[in-house]
């Protein structure tokens, strides 16, 4: 079992930490498409904004382990077949996701608080306002959101099709170490 | 002499009473908020969700004298729309409700005024609202005027009226006991 990374390759905390974060992010993505325009008889229509802010949450929490873990861990060099504008490419790439993450949930947080309300996750705890009152906050913080998401998604494609390159076009291993630790 | 003077200061007073009264032009006190212009939406058929918009302006013309003169004109600031539920004034703001980016001013202009001999009466006018503009008629009560302890003039009024929200283009059902906003106004002056 190999938890942690090594120069070869990502271990398990790191691979079930990208595909966590990867399945979150899709499922938070679709649950916020879905919720913003359910009526208001649906039975969704508390439940669905009760699980995308707690999912949310849970997910920030989650992601600042990953940083952590990242920080602790060898980070695994390129594949050798790596082009130099490939390798600066995906290290861009990465700090956007991570970034445009960070910033997606945090704008999120900032609606839902704008007016000193707590964040309750799943009715287990709750996460207390701290930036409130700013001029028409819910709607700044909502437009960020929006469009950040979008964003976010783009780059999720570019990167998953990036791999999806690798994977069949260059026939190299960096979609499959970031399937099962390599040996 | 005397009462010559006598007569020409009766001749005068008799002169300013004769003469039309002239109405005089106030300005609703927003500044300090001694005016509101609030609202209420049934939920559900089991209570109310009350709100307001906090940023608007008018000013209006009213003498008791005549009182038929009456004139109104109050803007109000859409984008202001305040239900103490951060999450609940964007979706108000969004286009289901008020469409405030497109629309992001609602005004009132007051067309006439129906006395009712009671300190009271109606006021006719144009609202529009969502870009909407239709004729409301808002019930009036006066609710009192005269000086101020800090040398001004004030009068003041309550309103209210019912909208029905389809009228105006609002496009979302919030169910059969919520079809209508309930406007309930607060209005004071200070003479110009």
């Amino acid at each position: 079992m190999s938890i942690r990374n090594t120069e070869q390759g990502y271990g398990w905390v790191a691979i079930g930490l990208h595909w966590l974060v990867a399945l979150s992010v899709f499922g938070l993505f679709g649950l916020g498409l879905f919720m913003v325009d359910l009526n208001y008889y649906s039975s969704w229509y508390q439940t669905a904004p009760m699980i995308h802010k707690s999912v949310g949450i849970l997910l920030f929490m989650v992601m600042l382990f990953r940083l952590l873990w990242r920080g602790l861990n060898p980070h695994p060099v390129s594949p050798e077949n790596h082009q130099q504008w490939e390798k600066t490419g995906a290290k861009v790439g990465h700090f956007l996701l991570y970034l445009i993450l960070f910033c997606l949930m945090i704008s999120g947080y900032l609606i839902s608080t704008a007016d000193g309300r707590a964040i309750s996750v799943f009715e287990w705890f709750e996460i207390p306002a701290t930036v409130t009152g700013i001029n028409q906050q819910e709607e700044l913080a909502g437009d960020v959101h929006e469009i950040l998401a979008w964003t976010l998604i783009a780059l999720v494609a570019g990167h998953g099709l990036a791999a999806l390159k690798h994977h069949f076009i260059d026939k190299d291993s960096t979609l499959v170490r970031m399937l099962k630790p390599t040996k | 002499m005397k009462t010559q003077l006598k007569a020409a200061l009766l001749l005068a007073s008799t002169m300013g009473l004769a003469l039309p009264a002239s109405a005089a032009d106030y300005t609703i006190d927003t500044r300090g908020a001694h005016a509101s212009i609030n609202f209420k939406v049934n939920h559900l058929g089991y209570s109310f969700v009350v709100g307001r918009f906090d940023t608007f302006s008018g000013d209006f013309s009213y003498d008791q004298t005549a009182p038929e003169a009456t004139k109104v004109n109050v803007k109000i600031d859409a984008t202001s729309v305040n239900s103490n539920h951060a999450e609940r004034d964007k979706h108000i703001r969004s286009d289901d409700f008020l469409a405030v980016d497109q629309f992001p001013e609602a005004s009132f202009s007051s067309t006439k005024y129906q006395a009712n001999g009671d300190d009271g009466g109606k006021l006719y006018g144009q609202l529009t609202l969502r870009g909407v503009t239709k004729e409301i008629v808002i019930d009036v009560t006066k609710v009192g005027e005269g000086k101020d302890p800090w040398g001004g003039y004030r009068a003041g009024f309550v309103g209210s009226t019912e909208l029905v929200m389809k009228d105006f283009g609002i496009p979302t059902n919030l169910g059969p006991s919520s079809t209508t906003v309930a406007m309930d106004l607060v209005i004071e002056g200070i003479k110009k």
